[in-house]
């Protein structure tokens, strides 16, 4: 099966269902989680933001390539991840019921 | 014992004249009052519908839905490379000019003309009708009376306006007063990285701006945002801002907050701290030079954002490391509207700063989901009315000037047509 992410970050491809390029699709997987899970992906990723920072430096946007791009946006899941693990200790935000507020416009990676 | 320096009189509220009486939110609970902001201020003002940059050639297009004030407007750049607008409707039969699937939803792109889907009747991008399908069934038409209507249009710093008031006259930057000439020349064209979020929210237009006009609940409701220790410090200190202003309709408050890097690491969350951003942007901002008067009027050194409110609905934040968001509240009824956040930033120089940025736009969003949902719970208690009276604090005086400046809107309307059913607000100040 061929490696989602850089040759450097094998180690997150358990991970790559959250390389997901839109914010919507990583919050939706985020509420779809449960905390045990969220918390072994931001267990699995966050000790390597320091490497994907480094990696990700070298690049710009318009030349980030295919594998490079997904690494950005797992890394974007972590993010979106680090709220409940970090903060709320549940997926939703607390006290945010059936509020939503969804992103209409974003850059395109 | 405040903090930071007030004003001469004591307070900020009596300071610019304000009454310091408890307030009453009749005119955010009541379906009568709404219908008459709809024509008072939503026809009467300078409404921001978009930026420039989504026009980026002749033929852009996009539409607004207005429907606090009744209508859908087409803003366009035509082929002469001028921007201008029009209410969203053929002459022919009414039908609504430019949709797609569903009438209701904005759309946008490029045109060289438009074409209504009803009967085939084709306009200019000037909004000459140019284009009548069997022309000589009609009985003397005349094309040249039944253009577009156009809608007054005018650009400040970059982002559109229309106004729905044809007997007005006052141009857009003198309506954006002294608040919006303090900010002419801060690089907006510049940020061209956009994020923009939306959400519907139960309760009335003005309670939502109440709770963007002041931070006294950001140590509060986001409380569990920080970091623990940092988080019952600042409840333990409070909000005060560095200044307010006040001129005509518009306002703004000016706070400090977000020290890039921050004093100690350790008051900030891991994924701030490793990411080096946060709420208040990414903490290495790009150099933009200096900035326009109108910011930091305290001219602090602990500066970390000023939020403008222009009345009625568009509000301005500018952040200190140089990126800015606008807010907009579009009422839908007295107690619903839609809220639209967006988020500007200059384009990540690498893939590292779309990450940075990605935080900024995520912490935004979770605050935004905290709010949200809070004012839902506050309207539907004000609507029991088992309280009609609230008092405010002097951080709170923007909310104080923004319903007084809506009622007087309304009050005025209502003299100039002499309503023959006058609406009762209880007033105070």
């Amino acid at each position: 099966m061929t490696a989602l992410l850089p040759p450097d970050f094998a180690d997150l491809e358990p991970y790559a269902d959250w390389a997901l390029p839109t914010e919507g699709a990583r919050y939706a997987k985020r509420l779809d989680s449960t905390m045990d899970e969220l918390q072994a992906f931001y267990d699995a990723a966050f000790p390597r933001l320091e490497a994907a920072t480094t990696y990700l430096e070298q690049f710009g946007m318009d030349n980030l390539p295919d594998d490079g791009k997904r690494l950005l946006w797992l890394f974007g899941g972590l993010v979106t991840a680090s709220f409940p693990v970090e903060v709320w200790r549940q997926p939703r935000v607390p006290d945010s019921g059936a509020s939503a507020v969804e992103a209409v416009v974003e850059p395109a990676v | 014992m405040a903090h930071f320096t007030k004003p001469a009189e004591g307070s900020w509220t009596e300071h610019y004249g304000i009454d310091t009486g408890p307030v009453s939110y009749a005119d955010s609970i009541s379906p009568d009052h709404y219908e008459l902001e709809r024509d008072a201020i939503f026809r009467r003002t300078w409404l921001n519908v978009g930026r420039v940059e989504q026009l980026p050639r002749n033929g852009s297009f996009f539409t607004r839905e207005l429907d606090a004030a009744r209508t859908s407007v087409i803003v366009v750049r035509d082929m002469s490379g001028e921007v201008r607008a029009f209410h969203n409707i053929c002459r022919h039969r009414g039908n609504k000019l430019v949709w797609n699937d569903y009438p209701r939803e904005e759309v946008s792109g490029t045109t060289r003309q438009f074409t209504c889907k009803y009967h085939g009747w084709r306009y200019g991008l000037d909004g000459d009708l140019n284009f009548v399908q069997q022309e000589g069934e009609f009985f003397d038409l005349d094309r040249a009376d039944f253009g577009l209507v156009p809608v007054r249009c005018e650009i400040w710093e970059g982002f559109v306006f229309v106004n729905l008031d044809d007997e007005d006259r006052t141009p857009l930057g003198e309506y954006m007063g002294e608040l919006g000439a303090g900010l002419a020349g801060y690089p907006f064209h510049r940020m061209t990285q956009v994020h923009k979020y939306r959400a519907e929210i139960g309760a009335n237009w003005k309670l939502f701006i109440d709770a963007f006009a002041e931070f006294y609940h950001a140590p509060i409701l986001h409380a569990k945002q920080a970091v623990s220790d940092e988080s019952r410090k600042l409840q333990g200190v409070g909000f005060e801002a560095l200044a307010y202003d006040i001129d005509g309709p518009h306002s703004m408050v000016s706070s400090w907050g977000g020290m890039s890097p921050p004093k100690d690491l350790n008051m900030v969350k891991p994924i701030e701290r490793t990411l080096r951003s946060g709420l208040f942007g990414p903490w290495d901002g790009p150099d933009i030079g200096e900035l326009p008067p109108g910011l930091n009027p305290a001219r602090h050194p602990a500066w970390g954002i000023d939020s403008f409110v222009f009345f009625p609905n568009f509000m301005l934040l500018v952040w200190k490391p140089n990126w800015y968001l606008t807010y907009h509240y579009w009422p839908t009824s007295y107690n619903t509207h839609i809220f639209e956040g967006t988020l500007y930033f200059a384009p990540p120089a690498n893939a590292f700063e779309r990450l940075q940025q990605e935080l900024a736009v995520v912490t935004f969003k979770e605050y935004a989901l905290q709010d949200a949902n809070t004012l839902e719970a506050t309207q539907t208690m004000l609507e029991s009315q088992a309280v009609t009276e609230f008092p405010l604090n002097d951080q709170e005086v923007l909310l104080r000037h923004l319903h007084r400046t809506a009622r007087r809107y309304v009050g005025e309307y209502q003299e100039k047509h002499q309503s023959t059913t006058p609406v009762r607000i209880s007033a105070a100040s």
